[in-house]
């Protein structure tokens, strides 16, 4: 007849087949694995360098300065000297015309803009632009929404609906018009914004970061709010203020760890959606400002080019395509990591 | 069911008022602006200014000014725009409305017939190779900037290819209303809507399918199997009416946005004259009665159509219905 | 001379491929069933019973399964059957009612219309006829006022009722066969006897024949004609209600039935529990799968045990302990009271 001891014994002996493992190794394991969001993971960061390598792409590889019109300037197309403005352009043949794709990475690749500018160059500096804001903007949101929810689901009462109603305010306001109202109101105070001692130049990206992390915080917020009062509820956060945890403990310790999966899988996706937001708000002109520039704004310059010089349209257009694509997998990827009932097909 | 939809509107009311309040805010009260001078638009001169502020009010106690504003906006609707020869903005709001409900209206009947079309398929076509290939088409259609796609279209449609058989029948970019000739009305809406739901398949595709697979797994769908049902009525009647629950209510969320002014991108490439075309000409020359006409009256009708999804919500899930 | 079963399972065999490796859910399985017979299956969570009965009906949709084996409904291999066909035979040869009356119902739909799915699936008969059968079930069911009642949603009904609509919905075209995986499980004890009582009184009418799956012991006593008894998927003990329960042959059977609070015997001093957990089933041991877990295990013990009849007419057990030794240990693993009651 087994005594206690030898129960203790078989127990310990059964608990290694039986452990489980650390559920955050599981599923980095099952994203490892997910070939596909691997590569859309390893374009992201391709992007993300080209972009960021942009000063060394104008200094090193194609000499210019892409912030500086250049209406008189030459370039060598073919070994022959030409002008990056072409004479005979337009409909009556009395405008100019812009250089088209050279493919000759030291002489404007894909073509001049309208005021001589490498395309190519501004391209990479675009994407600097749009990608800063972008995941600026998604890091911000998630932090304010979390924060908020936190708050909220964990006081609970006349806090919670508060917060609550106030993000059903914002959230009532058709999204893309909220953006507009508040970048148009910005657009007008040409001096900059004073808060305190932090001064806001009217053309720093801040602006735009702030801006579209604004907009999209009831849109985290809600899901946020939902698993924190999820977890609130748990035995373990009952058992963990038994034992004399603080509040700010609780809220730290307890909850916010069980909580962070939801951003985590929420964040490849909101950058997709703030770098999509930028773009279109930067194409109104009501996202970056000159002399900034973004896809965006490119996107918008080159409409007056549409017909004869498309690539000003469609080499940033198919920069945010495959960004906000390899986001879109890779965000896939990580919601089907995390998700214990994900029926995968194996192998072997 | 009728205390649910009474309270219900009175909500919608109350949040109907505070937007209004915000925008107000948001446009007279930022501090460090002069109200008149941000309304008359660009290079005011001083009788404009006067004339501004004797008209609204400005200068009077905060209620005042609101009740004023709110007044010219609801019910004399005489607002008007001073950057715009004084155009009256809340007729021109009213005016561009057809050509955007036109606008949604044809994209979202083209995205609801293709999403479910491709969300069914992608489910039934599960283990195969077609079900990632659409679900990629699928999110390229989502990832691609909606304004970058018009633009395309445009290239390809009125420039490059356009004396082709192709695309020979395109109108020049614009908006014929119904009533003037509807068959230029519909050839200039095709391309409009073809890329307007380019985003909204995508996304809607992609809704539909996840939850058809979540729900496959649910208990009463392994019941209707073990009764003997066929896959394919397992999936038309018992998945797909609970899948269409969310699909619903994300669907008139949407819906609302695009009708308020978020189409606004769409009729800018296409040169459609409808809401948001509107506000992005009230953008361009800061003409803030115009935009806050056109984001009240957005606001207004996102709100309402929220009301009526969650009503139609309650309909649609019998379990939400009070007793 | 023995006429032919309504329904074997020949050594079936189900396993999962996953990341971690090949989960045995169902290792060898071979089970009969007669007319009008109710079978029990006993067995802890995770002892493959409700497998086994899912992939008799072909209900196991996981893409990586793997099924080896027969099961012959009146002769023929369900396993070798195409979609058509076991549709054919889901609802209307043979039933299945499940544990969660809750969410086994579709929400959406009235529950009549649930009966009548089912019924105008596998017979040819008008919608006003079929509505009449979903009323005449709910009474047979024992649902107050079920001529209204048939036209109210899942939602309005409370768990036991749920459960009676389940029972009445997987009777309505009258099958030979009749599985209840844990149909009680999800309710109040009180209510468990009415559903049981339910079932032994429809089965009796109809003249059913039952698969009952249960963890409970104390279910299958008043219902089962049969038992047998599951251990990581396999069956280690087997035989008629009387050979369980007053002549049982396995530890396992043992603890289990040791650990039932007796009203008829001393109250010992702590219920005897079986001691350690059930093992992985990635991981199974080489030997006796309860092995690591009993107390009377010995040398032979890292050898599988068969599934033998060794005490005689058709009680089966699959322990490698001598027949003679075994009642003796039987006594004192499960009262462990007359022990204390003896020191």
């Amino acid at each position: 007849m087994a005594t206690l001891l030898e129960q203790v014994q078989v127990d310990t002996e059964l608990r290694p087949a039986i452990a489980g493992r650390n559920p955050w190794a599981l599923a980095a394991r099952r994203l490892w694995r997910n070939r596909i969001a691997m590569a859309a993971l390893l374009l992201f960061l391709v992007i993300v360098v080209m972009c960021l390598a942009a000063p060394l792409y104008a200094h090193d590889v194609a000499h210019v300065n892409p912030f500086v019109p250049n209406l008189n300037g030459h370039t060598v197309v073919n070994g022959k000297v030409v002008p990056v403005m072409q004479q005979g352009g337009g409909l009556l043949k009395l405008g100019e015309t812009p250089i088209g794709p050279t493919w000759d990475p030291s002489h404007y690749f894909l073509g001049a803009d309208s005021t001589g500018r490498d395309v190519a160059a501004l391209l990479l500096y675009g994407g600097r632009s749009s990608l800063l804001i972008g995941i600026g903007a998604a890091v911000l949101c998630s932090l304010a929404a979390t924060v908020i929810a936190l708050i909220a689901g964990f006081f609970g009462g006349v806090t919670d609906s508060i917060a609550s109603r106030t993000m059903d305010v914002i959230w009532a306001f058709p999204v893309f018009l909220l953006a507009i109202c508040i970048g148009t109101e910005l657009l007008t105070h040409s001096n900059g914004f004073q808060f305190g001692p932090v001064h806001i130049d009217p053309t720093s990206l801040w602006l735009p970061t702030i801006i579209i992390a604004f907009i999209y915080i009831p849109y985290v917020y809600r899901p946020m709010r939902g698993q924190v009062l999820a977890v609130v509820n748990k035995e373990f956060v009952e058992a963990a203020t038994a034992q004399g945890a603080g509040n700010l403990r609780l809220i730290f310790s307890e909850i916010l760890p069980n909580v962070v999966s939801t951003v985590i899988v929420l964040m490849p996706l909101m950058i997709a959606t703030t770098i999509l937001t930028e773009s279109a708000l930067s194409f109104l002109g009501v996202g970056v400002q000159p002399p900034n520039v973004s896809w965006g704004t490119i996107i918008q310059d080159g409409t007056a080019l549409v017909y004869t010089r498309p690539w000003v349209t469609i080499a940033p257009g198919l920069m945010i395509l495959l960004t906000v694509l390899s986001l879109n997998v890779l965000g896939d990827g990580v919601r089907d990591a995390l998700d214990p009932r994900a029926k995968l097909r194996v192998e072997g | 069911m009728l205390t649910f939809i009474i309270r219900r509107l009175l909500w919608t009311v109350l949040v109907m008022f505070v937007i209004t309040v915000v925008v107000f805010i948001l446009f007279f009260k930022t501090p460090g602006v002069d109200p008149a001078r941000a309304l008359a638009g660009r290079s005011p001169n001083p009788q404009t200014l006067a004339e501004i502020r004797a008209q609204l009010g400005l200068g009077r106690p905060f209620p005042i000014e609101y009740g004023i504003m709110m007044k010219k906006i609801f019910i004399t609707r005489d607002l008007v725009s001073y950057s715009n020869q004084g155009v009256r903005v809340v007729q021109e709001v009213f005016a561009a409305t057809p050509a955007t409900l036109s606008l949604v209206f044809g994209a979202a009947v083209l995205w609801v017939v293709m999403a479910i079309g491709v969300g069914i398929a992608a489910a039934l076509l599960r283990g195969t190779v077609f079900d990632p290939l659409i679900m990629v088409v699928a999110l390229v259609g989502i990832s691609a900037p909606v304004f970058w796609v018009g633009q395309i279209v445009n290239m390809i449609s009125q420039g490059t290819l356009h004396s082709t058989f192709l695309f020979s029948w395109v109108p020049p970019l614009g908006y014929t209303p119904f009533t003037q000739s509807p068959v230029l009305w519909f050839k200039g809406l095709v391309l409009p809507w073809i890329t307007l739901s380019i985003l909204y398949i995508g996304f809607y595709g992609r809704v539909l399918r996840a939850n058809l697979l979540e729900v496959q797994n649910e208990d009463y769908v392994r019941t209707a199997r073990a009764k003997g049902i066929s896959e394919r009525r397992v999936l038309f009647r018992h998945s797909l009416r609970t899948s269409m629950i969310t699909f619903v209510s994300l669907f008139g969320l949407d819906f609302a946005a695009l009708v308020a002014g978020g189409a606004l991108l769409t009729e800018v490439v296409f040169g459609i004259h409808g809401v948001g075309y509107l506000t992005w000409q009230g953008l361009e020359n800061l003409d803030l009665p115009t935009i806050m006409a056109t984001t009240i009256y957005g606001a207004f009708f996102i709100v309402l159509i929220n009301a009526i999804v969650d009503i139609a919500y309650a309909w649609l899930d019998p379990r939400i219905r009070p007793a | 001379m023995t006429a032919e079963q309504l329904l074997e399972v020949r050594d079936l065999k189900v396993s999962f491929r996953t990341e971690d490796g090949i989960i045995r859910a169902v290792d060898g399985v071979s089970l009969t069933l007669s007319e009008g017979e109710t079978l029990g299956i006993v067995g802890e969570s995770g002892s493959g019973k409700s497998v086994t009965m899912m992939s008799v009906m072909r209900l196991i949709n996981d893409p990586n399964a793997r099924f080896e084996g027969e099961v012959l409904y009146k002769g023929r291999d369900l396993m070798k059957l195409d979609q058509a066909q076991i549709r054919g035979i889901r609802g209307a040869g043979i039933a299945m009612i499940f544990q969660d009356p809750m969410t086994s119902l579709n929400p959406v739909y009235r529950v009549g219309w649930q009966i009548e799915e089912q019924v105008r699936e596998h017979e040819k008969i008008s919608r006003q006829a079929a509505h009449a059968r979903a009323v005449e079930l709910l009474t047979a069911v024992g649902i107050p006022q079920a001529a209204e009642r048939v036209n109210d949603y899942p939602h309005q009904f409370s768990g036991g009722m749920r459960q009676r609509v389940m029972i009445a919905m997987a009777l309505s075209c009258n099958p030979d066969i009749l599985i209840a995986d844990e149909p009680t499980t999800a309710l109040d004890v009180t209510i468990q006897a009415q559903i049981l009582n339910l079932i032994r009184k429809l089965k009796d009418e109809f003249g059913t024949a039952v698969v009952l799956i249960t963890h409970d012991m104390g279910v299958v006593a008043d219902l089962a004609d049969r038992i047998a008894v599951m251990y990581a998927g396999r069956i280690i003990e087997k035989g008629t209600r009387r050979d369980i329960f007053y002549d049982p042959q396995h530890p396992y059977t043992w603890g289990l039935l040791g650990s039932i609070a007796r009203l008829d015997r001393p109250k010992p001093r702590r219920l005897a529990a079986i001691p350690g957990l059930p093992p992985s089933l990635l991981r199974l041991p080489q030997g006796c799968a309860f092995g690591p877990r009993c107390t009377h295990r010995f040398a032979l013990c890292d050898r599988r045990p068969e599934l033998l009849d060794k005490v005689g007419d058709g009680h089966l057990d699959a322990c490698h302990l001598d027949p003679g030794q075994k009642r003796e240990l039987r006594e004192t693993t499960i009262h462990p009271e007359l022990i204390e009651e003896a020191t």
